[in-house]
């Protein structure tokens, strides 16, 4: 596959909301296909069930909003209302359930009320422990997974055995280290990995199964690797902090990289890095591999509770490493994690002397103009200062 | 007369009534916490901050260490026409309008040197005890405050009750962090070692106030209703929302407080309000969401202007559902505990919400029911269109929509929600004229 046709079959899966990859998936296999709002959930206990896990993360600004809205008061977050537009005009009908994990009130609400509006669904709001112990929030997390397991094997997926467990997890191993792989390589030449790309590539995940997700990835590396034809061009590296869940419009990431920046890091699709490293592959009981791999390499995110760490230290870090030389906030309007995480983010970026600027958006923002300005503005003073 | 002055500031605003014994009771057991508190630095009390749902008031009590409720000196502080000002100064230091405005206006009176409700300077806590129970806010609120203090902070999560029930595995999960976390933090800076005997006898006499709690808010089911069950409610559950659950003050201000009521019964009256005793019930409604705050007895009237009494309330259940059957139970400390966090209102699932709502609306002979949804409170207003809808068809009777906020005087438009009331009411009355 070339690169272009590559990216035009990631576009398309970006653009299709009738979900048709999940469609066709669905008609080869016979298997269940089921639905996880942002932020993290296990999908390996999908995975290893024959369950192809489908990540929903609204629908951009491509979809008209005309039932969604008299489901939502105007000062809550678009992701809710486009998600249930999803599921009233049918889009959402090739999922034979979906999870909502405890990422915030608004998430944790439409589980409830998705269960109302589609009462033959299996919905399960997948409760995260904020607690760290193993005994303690541990235990709770493992007796969560085995809840998921029982339903979903009650409703046509494949009993959760150990051996099924340990392949998922060695698959999604695979896939996380390929997206890492091309996070470094954007951190290394950002030329050669445009963010709108490389997001089209996390959106392509949240739909295709993780082999063929893994072998588009490994494909897209290979040809950027070798595209001479991307040169370097004078931009500022910025951080992109804060859009984890509902996810900003195509559109507003070009403009940015139009705009003079080049992006380091992100939070985009967060699902693809929310566990570090590669989880225990070889273990006797993969499942509490998976509960560990929560409790210990889970990153530092605003939906999590900081125990013994440092709030904003995690994102200074990663603006070090990333070698980026500012952070742009960019959160959904309305959104409470983001926006009461970050006051503390904005003193701990302001501790380490890094410049930073900060503006929301809504998936179906149109207009870009005054991002545009204000990024530009940035970008340029980020330059100047480099001088 | 039967209205308690939890926020002292809200008794102010209702001067004009005559005052209870329980409402004097009330005041004075307010005051005399405040004074505590106030002179901790000196006594060497020590001061825990936490929230208003999943509050472990008989464990602390057992430490006796004085909790603070920072939602409660949010409320308070837009009942006295400060909120404003905090608000804009946690809105200057970074703090996005988008989000939540009692943490902005906490933020902003502790920037304004921290002085509680009644004019004395609250405490730095000495623990943060996190209670994440029913609302995400309260762990970002939390995060804020640790870094403005050099105190410990421990997390009691709370899980939410997804699938509409409590199971054994939630239970363990928050007994767990009870036993791990949590008492080992109020030992530490208590210097006392636990004392369940001393729990038991808390719950115990927790118990006892829920009781005649239950039994007040349940008297809105008669005709007319001796109680407002929303402007007036949110007095009678002040002592057993906040510091006084498990004490023997408590106790006996519900026992006074139900004999008051008694006592309206007796003698055929309705409900108190700002402007005297509300004498002829035309319409009878349920109210889901927190009322406003900053336009208390504006808001109040509004509703008595049209003679409307509200005979049940979700709000007043936040702190803890007891009209269900439950109690705390003294044979099982921290499993009743446990039980307490998970069953507080917001932290049920939306259909229990709506079965809930429902059940008011027809035990209650309501005429209909309002929202209030506030703009603050994502926990509680998202979902609440659906609400509407569902509890309308349902019970077959008319929901109202209506916005505010909670504290932040930029969101309560008074002309627009006297319409709404207003236009709310006249169908009902219409609605009644066609069916007769
Ligand atoms: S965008 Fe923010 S507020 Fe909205 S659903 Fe996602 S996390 Fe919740
Ligand atoms: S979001 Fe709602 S429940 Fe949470 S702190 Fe604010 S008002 Fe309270």
């Amino acid at each position: 596959m070339t690169l272009a046709s590559l990216l035009q079959r990631a576009d398309d899966l970006y653009r299709d909301l009738r979900f048709s990859a999940v469609r066709d998936w669905k008609q080869r296999t016979g298997g269940l296909a089921v639905g996880y709002m942002p932020v993290y959930v296990p999908r390996e206990v999908l995975h290893a069930m024959g369950i192809l896990p489908v990540g929903v993360m609204g629908a951009g600004d491509d979809l008209e909003i005309i039932r969604g809205d008299a489901f939502y008061q105007s000062y809550i977050c678009h992701l809710p209302r486009s998600t249930i537009e999803l599921g009233l005009n049918g889009a959402l009908d090739c999922l034979d359930g979906l999870l909502f994990p405890a990422t915030c009130d608004v998430i944790r609400n439409l589980s409830g009320m998705w269960m109302m509006q589609f009462p033959g669904k299996y919905v399960h709001y997948l409760d995260v422990p904020q607690d760290f112990a193993p005994e303690v929030g541990g235990a709770f997390y493992r007796h969560e997974l085995e809840q998921i397991a029982g339903a979903l094997g009650k409703r046509g997926g494949k009993p959760l055995t150990a051996a099924a467990l340990r392949r998922s997890i060695a698959a999604y191993n695979e896939n996380r280290a390929l997206v890492d792989g091309l996070y470094e390589l954007r951190q290394r030449e950002p030329w050669k990995v445009p963010t709108a790309e490389l997001y089209l590539l996390l959106r392509a995940g949240c739909v295709l199964p993780v082999e063929e997700h893994s072998a588009m990835l490994r494909d897209y590396t290979t040809a950027v690797r070798a595209a001479d034809d991307r040169r370097p061009m004078d931009q500022a590296r910025v951080l992109l902090a804060g859009s984890f869940c509902e996810q900003p419009p195509l559109g507003l990431i070009r403009t940015l990289e139009r705009a003079g920046c080049y992006i380091v890091d992100d939070d985009f699709v967060q699902i693809h890095r929310w566990i570090r490293g590669p989880v225990r592959a070889d273990g006797e009981d993969p499942l509490q591999d998976l509960a560990n791999a929560y409790l210990f390499q889970g990153i530092p995110s605003a939906i999590r509770y900081i125990d013994q760490q440092v709030k904003g230290k995690d994102l200074v870090d990663r603006v070090q490493q990333s070698g980026a030389e500012g952070v742009i906030f960019c959160a959904p309007s309305f959104c409470d994690p983001a926006l009461l995480d970050q006051p503390m983010a904005v003193t701990a970026v302001e501790r380490a002397g890094i410049p930073w600027t900060a503006f929301k958006y809504a998936e179906n923002t149109g207009q870009f103009q005054v991002i545009r300005e204000q990024a530009g503005t940035f970008a340029d003073s980020i330059k100047l200062w480099s001088e | 007369m039967t209205r308690p002055v939890a926020p002292a500031a809200a008794a102010a605003a209702a001067a004009a009534a005559s005052k209870d014994a329980s409402q004097e009771r009330q005041k004075a057991m307010i005051a005399a916490h405040f004074h505590k508190l106030a002179q901790a630095p000196e006594t060497g009390d020590k001061s825990v901050y936490t929230f208003v749902p999943g509050n472990l008031t008989e464990l602390l009590g057992t430490f006796s260490v004085l909790p603070v409720l920072p939602e409660i000196n949010a409320l308070q502080s837009g009942m006295r026409g400060k909120s404003r000002d905090y608000i804009g100064l946690a809105e200057k230091l970074g703090h996005s309008e988008d989000v939540c405005t009692y943490v902005k206006c906490d933020i902003g009176m502790l920037k304004s040197g921290n002085i509680g409700p009644t004019g004395e300077r609250l405490p730095k806590p000495d623990l943060l005890l996190l209670s994440y129970t029913g609302c995400f806010t309260f762990l970002k609120w939390f995060e804020l405050l640790a870094q403005e203090y050099d105190c410990p902070c421990v997390m009691l999560h709370v899980p939410y009750q997804g699938d509409g029930a409590i199971t054994d595995s939630m239970r363990k999960y928050v007994v767990d962090q009870l036993r791990k976390k949590v008492i080992p933090a109020l030992e530490k800076i208590s210097g006392r070692a636990y004392d369940e005997d001393l729990l038991k006898q808390q719950l115990a006499r927790s118990a006892k106030a829920e009781d005649d709690l239950v039994w007040v808010l349940e008297t809105g089911k008669r005709k007319p209703s001796p109680i407002d069950a929303y402007f007036g409610g949110v007095y009678y559950i002040g002592p057993i929302f906040t510091s006084f659950r498990g004490t023997q003050d408590a106790i006996e201000y519900y026992r006074e407080l139900r004999s008051e009521i008694e006592e309206r019964i007796r003698l055929g009256k309705g409900p108190v309000t700002p402007d005297g005793e509300l004498t002829e019930e035309k319409y009878r409604v349920v109210v889901e969401g927190p009322p406003n705050w900053t336009s208390f007895r504006q808001f109040w009237q509004m509703f008595t202007d049209e003679g409307a009494c509200v005979v049940a309330s979700t709000y007043t259940k936040v702190g803890g559902v007891y009209d269900n059957g439950f109690r705390h139970d003294p044979s099982r400390p921290l499993e009743t505990l446990a039980d307490y966090c998970m069953g507080c209102y917001t932290n049920l699932n939306l259909p229990t919400r709506v079965q809930m709502l429902a059940r008011y609306v027809q035990d209650y002979a309501a005429d209909g029911f309002l929202i209030n949804s506030v703009k603050s409170c994502n926990s509680f207003s998202a979902g609440q269109l659906m609400i509407l809808r569902e509890v309308e068809q349902r019970t077959g009777r008319p929901g109202g929509f209506i916005e505010s906020d909670l504290v932040d005087p930029r969101y309560f438009s008074a002309s627009n929600i006297k319409n709404r009331l207003e236009s709310y009411f006249q169908m009902i009355a219409q609605k009644r004229a066609g069916g007769s």
